[in-house]
């Protein structure tokens, strides 16, 4: 009998606790900045595509939602000619965040994807690509790898040494 | 055998290999880079390393290059050894210092060697601070890319290119760290096989061009087994495809044909599957062109082919499956070979000699054997490139028999090469022009058609009496003749190499001689014929009459439909014939996959599918059969293979209405029934039934991505993935992860070995035949089954005839191909139309070089720029075989030449 109205109080005493139920969509929560979430595609410092084509995310995807085709500019730069994700599919795993070896692909703090229609679900390129460099500023992937694409000439990258003149005999 | 000790456990093992490849057999994950399986070793690079003891005692042992060591009995050895470990690291993070930060922009990646090597040692983790070093790279024409900062000097390139292929344009430039592998100044490299550099190189210096222009992992592709479409050699390759479209050829191991390496038309002639000039759609041209829908098809076909008298026109670079479909639907007395009269007859005299057992038909592995070879009237750099590529190992191995007196191992590439020096076995080539074998000819013969067979009757002569010999031959022939035949008398594995490139009998039926006269009781001579294309040996086989039969049957017997298949008829004979044949016909039912001057004229145009889109056998010159399977499932659903049209048009002759159309049952089960000479096709591979641990093989590696997103944007739900009832092979993912039946590898891969070193884990030992047996099944027995006879129909001596010369068709790799020149690469390569013809002959003419002259050849005229060529004897003229606007001849030809007007 005791135990039966502790119960009952302390189920009363909850009416004047904090609130754990936000009022969602008026009232937003808070996302830490590593929150995975949206995916997106960024650009480098110079505004030009992170995305290289290299299909590492569309291999990393477990549920294989991701499919690109690598394609050139007159300058040897590599982009995708498109980059579909399915997020009917998407599980935000973030292994093609982590598979991304020019910081291209990210997973952002925002959520609200939902949609009526499944196929609203399937984002294109122009979909998925941002004006910005998202999490990681400053770092632009032609400029650390040693082929020409039109960003630097041979040689004139980070930590690179000029090209060398194979007709000199000097050590 | 011998025994070695592995980390204390004994192997048994075959003794004078080398350390490297005994443990590489023996299934170890052994590192390396310089070391070729088909180039030896050069103990260059450092990567091998493992420790040696004394004895069973010694505990310190030494280290050593695993590549450079012959196996010998009670060998102790270790591959685990903490400072052998530690050393293997070293080097690669030694190599890594300059290699660039490109794998995601790099084509290798995902199939690369280095990446692989790197993974295996250990290396993670970059300690190196400094600059890395950078070069220029260079333009090396249409088919490979060039990226040097990427480069780990293991001169794999240059060995292959020069040493192995014979290549004069890609050298090693520079010193010390500053070496460089490129060519003199930027330019296309001339090699036919620089193809294969972009499987040679460990990592991504050298690319596949075509596949760059629409890039695709290897781990992406759905790829399976096929055989190469290009020429008679068939070589074996892996087709990969995505999205629809093909996108690669690499070489697929075959011990006994095609090694590790395969030709630049194999590798990048593939683009026609993509081509824009490929049938979409079935077409009925009644009054005006009008695409019909498969139930207008069927209803004028079933018309067709109940109410009228049909013949069929075969074609040899269709499948056997498809050729028999059409056999069968048309009847066995209405079939005919696409081929011209001339050209049959050469095959059946071909195909008698191969029959009649006397002679031994060689593979291109054993042609590697051969110590003397005579070539008869072909240039085969050009004709069959691969078989080229085989003889110059062979004349290249010759001298190294003397190695072992002095135990130097077979594989010990650069000590062979210091003996060898300039030596090499004996090559004869009788040819009207020069070709890029004959550097490694003692003297070249150029001579004509008529006196290259002269000459072979005398060599044969020589050999034998019983051969007839050859009147009125001069001093200096006699002498020339009495030389080969001593040098092929001597030889204990001659190889005589003819061919149809000439359309010359008598050439065929020389080498025959020669062939026959050096058989003995015991030992078959070898004798190779070059055939014209893919699949003529095997239509040839099916003993069937040519298109002059075909068109005589036209104008004798009430026919009124003929139905082509797969084949341009303008390539086959004179452009006049051919338009009598096409026009004399009130339906013309065509089925091809490409539109050309044939499908043009058709009232019925039926899309067929190409190699990468089909499944079928093709018999190669060899006379092996071999299966090639359909790479993916094609979007259009019109591209089905001949075969399955074929075997629906039978069924509305027999009046099953199309509602009622059953799957062909086995095609070449009946085959065989029909044409006992086909035994064993039928069972080249593994049934459709064929399952492991219940399992297909599927055609895509386990990490095949965007399965769920490729096809999203059509329709979010995706489809159910295409089934394969014809073969073991499965379109998707899934399936058996093992080892698949060597017949059925649709890739090479190996835990660890993602690139297509991991061919190694596939042989039953190192550069030998895959698990379970090569591929493929000879179709000709070795039994003699006829009495020897010589054949006598000597030719006079050739005579230049005033005003009329004899037309040579000469061919080249890139261009006398009808698909592979679809492939833009292919085009840029292809020569311009011109007319070689020799000095004297451009001054009768009045004619210099590049001037234009006018060729009258049966009936058509044709303006071409004269190239002027040195050699070619006098009163022949050479013209480049079937290229673009030089097709529509009857060969062989004789034309008139005048100098034009401009």
């Amino acid at each position: 009998m005791i135990s039966l109205l502790r119960t009952i109080g302390l189920t009363f005493m909850h009416m004047f606790r904090k609130r754990e139920t936000i009022q969602y969509p008026e009232e937003k929560i808070s996302l830490h900045p590593r929150w995975r979430g949206r995916i997106v595609l960024t650009r480098d410092p110079d505004m030009g595509e992170r995305c290289v084509g290299c299909y590492l995310c569309a291999a990393a995807c477990p549920v294989d939602c991701i499919s690109l085709q690598a394609t050139e500019d007159e300058n040897g730069r590599r982009y995708p000619e498109f980059f579909r994700i399915n997020f009917s599919r998407c599980i935000f795993c973030g292994y093609c965040e982590e598979a991304c070896p020019t910081y291209a692909i990210q997973l952002i703090p925002d959520f609200e994807m939902a949609e009526y229609n499944r196929q609203d679900m399937v984002y294109e390129k122009e979909d998925l690509l941002i004006d910005s460099q998202g999490k990681y500023p400053g770092y632009n992937y032609y400029k650390i790898a040693g082929l020409d694409a039109g960003v630097k000439e041979k040689g004139t990258g980070e930590n690179e040494d000029p090209p060398i003149d194979i007709h000199s005999l000097l050590p | 055998m011998a025994t070695i000790y592995i980390d204390h456990k004994a192997y048994e093992v075959t003794p004078g290999k080398n350390v490297l490849e005994t443990c590489l057999t023996l299934g170890f994950d052994l590192p390396y880079f310089c070391w070729h399986p088909a180039m030896g070793s050069v103990g260059a690079c450092r990567q091998c390393a493992i420790k040696l003891f004394k004895d069973e005692e010694d505990t310190k042992g030494r280290l050593v290059m695993s590549c450079m060591e012959t196996v010998k009995d009670n060998m102790y050895l270790s591959i685990e050894d903490p400072s052998a470990r530690a050393f293997r690291t070293q080097v690669i993070e030694w190599l890594m210092t300059n290699h660039p930060h490109d794998c995601a922009v790099c084509d290798e990646g995902g199939s690369c060697h280095l990446q692989d090597m790197t993974v295996m040692t250990g290396h993670n983790y970059r300690r190196f601070q400094f600059p890395k070093r950078s070069y220029k790279n260079q333009y090396l024409g249409p088919f490979i890319n060039h990226e040097m900062n990427r480069c780990i000097q293991c001169y794999r390139c240059v060995r292959f290119y020069k040493d192995y292929a014979g290549g004069k344009d890609l050298d090693v430039f520079a010193a010390h760290n500053h070496v460089y592998f490129g060519r003199a100044a930027d330019g296309t490299l001339e090699s036919e096989f620089s193809g294969n550099l972009a499987e040679v190189c460990p990592t991504g210096v050298f690319t596949d061009k075509s596949l760059k222009s629409h890039y695709t992992r290897k781990w992406d592709m759905t790829m399976a087994p096929s055989i190469c479409q290009h020429c008679s050699l068939g070589c074996n390759i892996i087709a990969g495809e995505r999205y629809g479209e093909l996108r690669q050829i690499t070489n697929r191991y075959n011990g006994a044909v095609n090694g590790y390496f395969i030709c630049d038309r194999g590798r990048f002639g593939y683009e026609f599957v993509n081509s824009i000039n490929r049938i979409q759609q079935p077409l009925v041209r009644a009054h005006i062109p009008e695409p019909a829908d498969k139930d207008s098809l069927y209803r004028q076909l079933a018309i067709i082919l109940t109410k009228h008298r049909t013949i069929g026109i075969a074609s040899p670079r269709a499948s056997l499956e498809a050729n028999f479909a059409l056999r069968q639907l048309v009847g066995k007395e209405n079939f005919y070979q696409g081929v011209s009269e001339t050209e049959a007859q050469l095959m059946r005299n071909i195909l008698l000699t191969l029959n009649a057992g006397h002679t031994h038909s060689p593979s291109l592995k054993e042609t590697e054997a051969a110590d003397v070879v005579f070539i008869l009237g072909e240039d085969l750099t050009n004709s069959a490139p691969m078989l080229a590529l085989a003889v110059r190992q062979a004349i290249r191995k010759v001298p190294f028999e003397k190695a072992a007196q002095i135990s130097i191992p077979t594989w010990h590439d650069a000590a062979l090469r210091e003996l060898a020096q300039e030596e090499k076995g004996e090559l004869f080539i009788a040819y009207p022009t020069k070709t890029k074998l004959d550097e490694l000819a003692g003297k070249p013969l150029h001579l004509s058609p008529d006196e290259i067979a002269r000459l072979g009757y005398a060599v044969a002569a020589y050999l034998n009496t019983n051969s007839p010999a050859p009147e009125g031959l001069s001093k200096h022939s006699l002498k020339l003749a009495r030389h080969i035949a001593d040098s092929l008398k001597k030889a204990k594995n001659s190889l005589i190499i003819c061919g149809t490139s000439l359309f010359n009998e008598a050439i065929i039926n020389a080498a025959t001689n020669i062939a026959m006269a050096l058989s003995g009781e015991e030992k078959k001579a070898n004798l190779s014929f070059i055939v014209p294309e893919c699949n003529s040996m095997g239509l040839a086989m099916m003993d069937a009459p040519s298109l002059t039969y075909a068109m005589e049957a036209l104008e004798n017997r009430d026919i009124d439909t003929v139905i082509v298949l797969e084949n341009d008829l303008y390539r086959r004979g004179g452009k006049k014939e051919i338009d009598l044949l096409l026009e004399q016909r009130k339906n013309l039912v065509v089925l091809d996959h490409l539109h050309h001057e044939t499908s043009n004229k058709a009232s019925i145009l039926i899309p067929v599918a190409t190699f990468a889109e089909a499944e079928g056998t093709i018999v190669n010159n060899e006379g092996r059969a071999q299966r090639f399977f359909q790479v993916f499932s094609p979007k259009n659903e019109n591209f089905r293979e001949s075969w399955s049209w074929l075997d629906e048009f039978r069924q509305f002759q027999n009046g099953i209405s199309p509602e009622e159309l059953q799957e062909p049952g086995n095609l070449l089960a009946g085959m065989v029934r029909l044409m006992p000479q086909f035994k064993g096709v039928d069972t080249l591979s593994p049934a459709a039934d064929f399952r492991i641990s219940g399992q297909k093989i599927p055609r895509e590696p386990h990490r095949y991505s965007g399965r769920t997103a490729m096809l999203a944007n059509i329709n979010v739900s995706e489809p159910k993935p295409p089934e394969d009832h014809h073969s073991a092979l499965s379109f998707t993912m899934e399936g058996y992860k093992g080892m698949p039946p060597a017949p059925l590898i649709p890739f090479f891969w190996a835990p660890g070995w993602n690139s297509v070193q991991s061919v190694n884990k596939y042989q039953t030992e190192v550069g030998g035949s895959l698990r379970g047996g090569d591929p493929g099944e000879r179709l000709f027995s070795e039994i003699r089954s006829a009495e020897r006879r010589y054949q006598n129909h000597i030719p006079p001596t050739f005579i230049p005839s005033a005003g009329e010369w004899l037309i040579l068709p000469l061919p080249h790799i890139f261009g006398s191909e009808e698909l592979s020149i679809y492939s833009p690469g292919i085009n840029e390569r292809s020569p311009k139309p011109y007319i070689a013809i020799n000095r004297k002959d451009a001054k009768n003419l009045n004619a210099v070089e590049n001037d234009l002259v006018q060729l009258r050849i049966q009936d058509q005229s044709y303006f071409l720029p004269v190239r002027i060529m040195e050699e070619l004897p006098e009163g022949l003229a050479g013209i480049p075989y079937q290229i673009p606007g030089l097709t529509g001849i009857s060969w062989p030809a004789k034309g008139i030449l005048t100098k034009g007007n401009t």
